[in-house]
């Protein structure tokens, strides 16, 4: 079958700094894979390459087989691949609501927007089970720039998912979340997603909530693809183990996470 | 769709008449002319709220009066509804074309790009003798739908005209506004990014604002050429526009009818300011913007809803 997204050769060079190196990756339909990586193995370079906000040096990105290198981050977002930032992304001087609002009216197309009333009892319904839907109900009426972190990052995640995408990618969907809460708001999430049969890439270094989410893993490395496999093998790896568990171990001792 | 807004305005339609029949004929005429140009005001609302301010909103003005101009003298069109179409049409034209370029800036290039653009307009309009250089020329006597008013009541016609056009602009506007691409504006200002990752061009949903803007501005024009009887290059002059951008922060963009009550505000204030002190019109006016940047950030209208507010507490 023919896989629903495909990096082949995928390279990203910021003058001497090499961000991605020859990346080869393909996904099923409806897989759910987690990225890990120490910082600046080039994850986010990865995920910004395929959504299209940056163009790679060389190489090409598939999608259903069809090249989409180079098309810029709204043709990406029409074809069905959406995302979520690192830092999330939102109006942050409006309500949660009328963020979705927002996302909601405009899935379609522009010009048809102008007969479309942002608030109707009709959108502020749909609205209202989205934001239920993500949790997130209780700050509905709170402007988006004075979120919690991890209620943001749900909210980005949210207006991401409106338009029903095939593929989402996420990046660090929980930093932000405390420790203890992580595996909780991880596990709502996933629900959500895999109810709405989406395939997902979800950047994380969280190694517990990898392996407990992740049906397929790939380690990044200094750019480069370090391994890819299931969860189990993957994290028990010698070098992801060397290079990425270990720095992540490293990091979260030292109180970065 | 017919909320308490458009009664809001509809009341304030009103007023508008029964203030403009009953004023002596030198204030109707100013509250034409502040009526006209609240539309051009009201075109820089809908950038404003998208984050975006024009210095060269003269050029899509200047575009009306003289498409409105030249359509009586060179074709002899005097069919006020007629040069209102080919006012709106000039200017949303020329616009169209402008906007491939315009919709890529954002911020001071934007402001200052809209500038040069009306700069160019001006300069052309100063070295074009068969347009009258500077000196400009002459509008025809407009004629309504067949109808050719007196002397005496072609006043009143341009007023209740002017009158009812505002009002209907003011009310698709706040329509517009209302409508999710209206509301696109607000996202372009916070996020472009997040719009763009949401599969809409912000550069196309700016270049819709542009020509709705120059379109307003259009009308603006035309309707001050007719009710002066001439145009010159001064309209498309930076000074006109800076103006235009002047009585935007003092209106405040809280309400479609904000432009407008800005306007007869500014247009009272500045008649006054000459005939009882001349020469400190300038001072007056910063001393006045100077207040409302530090108490009213958020334009005069924001005093009113803000006083509104604190009744229904
Ligand atoms: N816009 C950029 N300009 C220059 N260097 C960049 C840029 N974006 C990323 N890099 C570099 O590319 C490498 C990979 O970064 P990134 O993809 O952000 O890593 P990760 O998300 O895995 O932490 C890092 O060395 C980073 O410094
Ligand atoms: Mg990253």
């Amino acid at each position: 079958m023919t896989p629903v997204l495909e990096a082949r050769g995928l390279t990203k060079t910021f003058g001497a700094v090499t961000a991605a190196d020859d990346i080869h990756v393909a996904v099923a339909d409806g897989e759910i894979v987690g990225i890990i990586g120490a910082n600046g193995a080039g994850k986010t370079t990865f995920v910004n390459m395929v959504t299209g906000y940056l163009k790679p040096s060389a190489g090409q990105i598939l999608y259903r087989g069809t090249d989409i290198t180079g098309r810029d981050s709204r043709e990406i977002t029409k074809l069905g691949i959406h995302r979520s930032f690192q830092i999330a992304q939102v109006f942050p001087d409006i309500t949660v609501l009328d963020n979705v609002l927002v996302a909601l009216g405009v899935a379609g197309d522009l010009p048809r927007t102008i007969f479309k009333p942002l608030r109707s009892p009709k959108t502020e319904a749909a609205a209202d089970e989205i934001i239920a839907r993500y949790g997130i109900g209780e700050y509905r009426n709170v402007k988006a720039g004075l979120l919690p972190q991890g209620v943001r990052k749900l909210l980005d995640i949210a207006m991401a998912m409106v338009g029903d995408p095939k593929i989402i990618l996420l990046d660090e969907p929980t930093s932000g979340v405390s420790a203890d809460e992580k595996l909780e708001a991880m596990r709502g999430l996933l629900k959500v997603l895999k109810d709405d049969k989406v395939t997902v890439l979800f950047v994380e270094h969280d190694m517990e909530i990898v392996g407990e989410f992740a049906q397929r893993v790939i380690a990044f490395y200094d750019g480069r693809i370090l391994a890819d496999g299931k969860p189990d093998e993957v994290l028990s790896d010698s070098s992801v183990r060397e290079f990425v568990i270990g720095p992540e171990l490293h990091r979260r001792s030292a109180g970065k996470d | 769709m017919i909320d308490r807004t458009v009664w809001g305005l509809f009341a304030a339609l009103l007023v508008v008449l029964g203030a403009g029949f009953i004023a002596a004929d030198w204030a109707q005429f100013l509250l034409v002319l502040a009526l006209a140009k609240g539309m051009v005001v009201l075109g820089l609302l809908v950038l404003m709220r998208a984050g975006l301010v024009s210095f060269g909103q003269g050029l899509w003005y200047g575009l009306g009066c003289y498409a409105a101009g030249m359509a009586g003298n060179f074709l002899g069109v005097t069919d006020a509804f007629l040069l209102l179409a080919l006012g709106i049409a000039a200017s949303t034209t020329v616009a169209f074309i402008l906007g491939f370029l315009l919709s890529r800036y954002r911020e001071i290039f934007f402001a200052l790009l809209n500038m040069a653009f009306s700069m160019i307009l001006f300069g052309v309009l100063v070295k074009t003798s068969v347009l009258g250089s500077t000196d400009g020329f002459n509008v025809l006597t407009p004629t309504f739908l067949g109808y050719a008013p007196s002397e005496a009541a072609l006043g009143d016609t341009v007023f209740l005209l002017t009158a009812v056009i505002s009002f209907v602009v003011a009310v698709l506007i706040h329509w517009y506004l209302g409508s999710t691409m209206g509301f696109i504006g607000e996202a372009i200002r916070e996020n472009e990014l997040r719009v763009e990752y949401l599969g809409v061009s912000a550069r196309r949903a700016v270049h819709i604002k542009l020509m709705i803007a120059a379109a307003l501005s259009g009308i603006g024009g035309v309707l001050t050429a007719i009710a002066v009887g001439h145009v010159d290059p001064e309209m498309t002059y930076w000074t006109t526009s800076g103006e235009f951008v002047f009585v935007a922060i003092l209106s405040g963009t809280g309400s479609v009818a904000a432009p407008f009550m800005g306007s007869i505000i500014f247009e009272v204030l500045r008649t006054y300011a000459y005939e009882y002190s001349p020469y400190t019109w300038q001072m007056l006016m910063g001393a006045v913007m100077l207040l409302v940047i530090i108490f009213l950030p958020g334009g005069l209208w924001s005093a009113l809803s803000r006083s509104r507010k604190g009744e229904g507490k």
